[in-house]
């Protein structure tokens, strides 16, 4: 699946595209199929979002989505190295996916 | 300390209103990404993996206790409660919003700071001996030079758009502890026959994807003329520097291409044409600048001894302070590298002590080293203890300058948007290890340095052990190089072979140290040993 993600103009945090929004969770994303670069050039011309692209990802066993790739999915989750800033500050287990 | 003059307040001052209209141009809609990111890298703001950077100059690493607290209070304020105190002297803030940084950079212009020139292809932050002022191996304090040059490289109107990056070193010592030959332009101030001031000039050095030794060019410049030749080796880089390939457009490769005997006629052709248009500043003017680096009041008649019964105080005086210059003095390096901590990375709390110390016990003064550790440069030996017992109840009391734990790591993967793979994790399992194992003391003298791309903002040619992060079929690697140096013997680390994966990194360096510790000879530190008994020993236990 391809998902689209940028950077939310003002705060500059990592956004994934819903399909009607932006989410900060990756779990959120969507496939867009061959929309990308539409939907890219409509929400950064709108300031809803910031330097969008898109990425390759599939859907894992539980159904979430994971980026194909390990920057992004370091993007998805937060810094390996302080989980205490992580989207999952909670799950030890939340380093592992990244990897 | 250097202080701004009403010039230097008002330039940055404006600065910061400039970029707040920009700024909220760009919120507004009245500028696009294209047309707004090459103002906001201007100003040092980046958009990195997570958010926006905020890459901060400390000018020649030298830091007033005011700037660290204002520093300590940026990162409680503006980001998530620490900063990250960089390779060039810097510090960088990973969590920035847009909308708060004309705010941020106001903030730093109170206390006569900056992020100016900290991204583009113009001269970047001025970087110098951490120990200036207070070594004494040097002919002369190296920052009042380093400033001149910030001074007039700043807003250069000439070299604002380069052919790529330029960086500078200013050293006045024969031992480089600011990599100075692995700079576009590094500058030793040396002492000629006649007693004169002057400067040698490399040029031509760096890291990255094509790491090179800067070359001699000149031997002695008169200090009246430091700008000058500093111009005329600028002028022919810009003149004639690659600008079809990002890859070829350092000043290393013109050099190079060149050679250094064509580059040098080139610049001293520029520069006799230079010397008929009057373009160096006054004497007046660094004697000027001079005043503000005059030695601080030290005292007199202090004594040398210092109590050693406390063992763990022993070895953070052994292995952490220095000799200074000045009797009863030492110079004490706090380290950022505790044992699995994350190298260069400080808390606001952490930063506040480090303040409050250099303001109570270092005449109100602290330096950031190229290493990621921060220097209290003037401290009555009387008061290391007390320093000390403060270091260790705020987790900075790591007594392991320069060993194997002292590891340079740039932010690689974790943070960076050019890693390829990350640096910090590999960091700190290295740390661990050695820890662990109680081979840190050991193993003396070790040099280890990582990055997470081939950009080698980790210095990893540098290293004695070097360890480069690669992407392969998007998972992480590393390979392993040896043999490299930043010092007075300058060299560039080797790979040793086929790369390995996180864990697998981690036992090729302990591999590698067991060679050196089986082999070496009294006296000799672990690059000393490689260079006598070369590589190939190495391989063999790396991948038997």
């Amino acid at each position: 699946m391809k998902i689209l993600t940028g950077n939310d103009l003002k705060s500059g945090a990592v956004t994934w595209w819903t399909g009607y929004d932006w989410s900060i969770h990756v779990e959120d994303a969507v496939d867009v199929g061959d929309e990308a670069d539409a939907i890219a050039a409509r929400e950064e011309g709108a300031r809803r979002v910031n330097a969008p692209y898109a990425i390759d990802a599939e859907r894992d066993a539980n159904g979430g989505v994971r980026p194909a790739h390990i920057k992004d999915r370091i993007r998805a989750l937060g810094p390996t190295v302080r989980p205490d800033l992580t989207l999952k500050p909670a799950d030890p287990e939340a380093g592992n996916w990244v990897i | 300390m250097y202080r701004y003059d009403h010039y230097d307040q008002a330039m940055v001052d404006s600065r910061v209103e400039e970029f707040r209209d920009q700024t909220r141009r760009r919120l507004e809609g009245k500028l696009s990404e294209d047309q707004f990111k090459p103002l906001r890298l201007q100003n040092g703001l980046y958009l990195q993996l997570h958010a926006y950077m905020l890459r901060v100059a400390i000018p020649y690493g030298t830091l007033s206790g005011a700037q660290m607290h204002a520093l300590a209070d940026i990162a409680g304020k503006y980001d998530r409660g620490y900063g990250h105190f960089t390779t060039r002297q810097n510090i960088q803030y990973n969590w920035i919003k847009l909308e708060e940084a004309p705010d941020l950079l106001a903030d730093l212009a109170r206390v006569e700071m900056h992020a100016i020139q900290t991204s583009g292809n113009c001269i970047r932050n001025t970087t110098s001996d951490h120990f200036a002022g207070a070594a004494a191996d040097e002919v002369v304090d190296p920052r009042p030079y380093a400033e001149l040059i910030r001074q007039w490289s700043t807003f250069h109107p000439e070299f604002m758009y380069l052919p790529r990056k330029f960086k500078i070193a200013v050293i006045a010592s024969q031992t480089d502890r600011a990599a100075m030959k692995l700079h576009d332009i590094g500058i030793r101030m040396v002492r000629n026959d006649a007693g004169e001031i002057g400067a040698a000039f490399y040029v031509g050095g760096g890291m990255g994807r094509t790491p090179m030794i800067a070359p001699c060019i000149r031997e002695f410049v008169p200090v009246d003329q430091l700008i000058t030749y500093s111009e005329a080796c600028l002028r022919v880089y810009n003149r004639y520097g690659r600008r079809d390939n990002k890859y070829k457009a350092r000043i290393k490769i013109l050099v190079h291409e060149l050679g250094r005997e064509e580059y040098t006629r080139q610049v001293e052709e520029e520069f006799a044409h230079l010397l008929t248009q009057g373009i160096e500043p006054p004497l007046a003017e660094l004697e000027r600048i001079a005043t503000f680096f005059a030695d601080p009041p030290f005292e007199t008649g202090l004594a040398d001894d210092v109590d050693r019964s406390d063992p763990g105080f022993a070895l953070w005086l052994d292995r952490n302070t220095l000799p200074h210059k000045q009797p009863g003095y030492a110079i004490a390096v706090i380290s950022l590298k505790p044992v699995g901590g994350i190298p260069g990375d400080a808390s606001v709390e952490q930063m506040h002590l480090m303040a409050d110390l250099a303001t109570r016990y270092s005449f109100d003064e602290c330096r950031v080293t190229h290493a990621q550790n921060i220097v209290l440069p003037h401290v009555r030996k009387a008061d290391l203890f007390a320093i000390w017992q403060q270091l260790e109840a705020a987790g900075l009391g790591a007594a392991n300058l320069d060993t194997v734990e002292d590891i340079i790591a740039c932010p690689g993967l974790d943070y960076c948007s050019l890693a390829n793979a990350r640096s910090i994790p590999v960091a700190q399992k290295i740390s661990r290890r050695f820890a662990d194992t109680g081979k840190t003391a050991e193993l003396g003298e070790l040099k280890l340095k990582i990055s997470g791309c081939i950009n080698a903002c980790g210095h990893h040619h540098a290293g004695h052990i070097g360890i480069l992060g690669v992407d392969r079929k998007g998972t992480e690697n590393y390979q392993l190089l040896l043999g490299g140096s930043e010092g007075d013997d300058t060299s560039l680390g080797k790979i040793t072979g086929p790369g390995f994966d996180e864990d697998g990194i981690v036992d090729a360096v302990e591999r590698a140290t067991d060679v050196y510790l089986a082999r070496r000879r009294e006296g000799e530190r672990f690059l000393d040993t490689y260079r006598r008994v070369g590589i190939d020993a190495f391989k063999e236990a790396i991948y038997g």
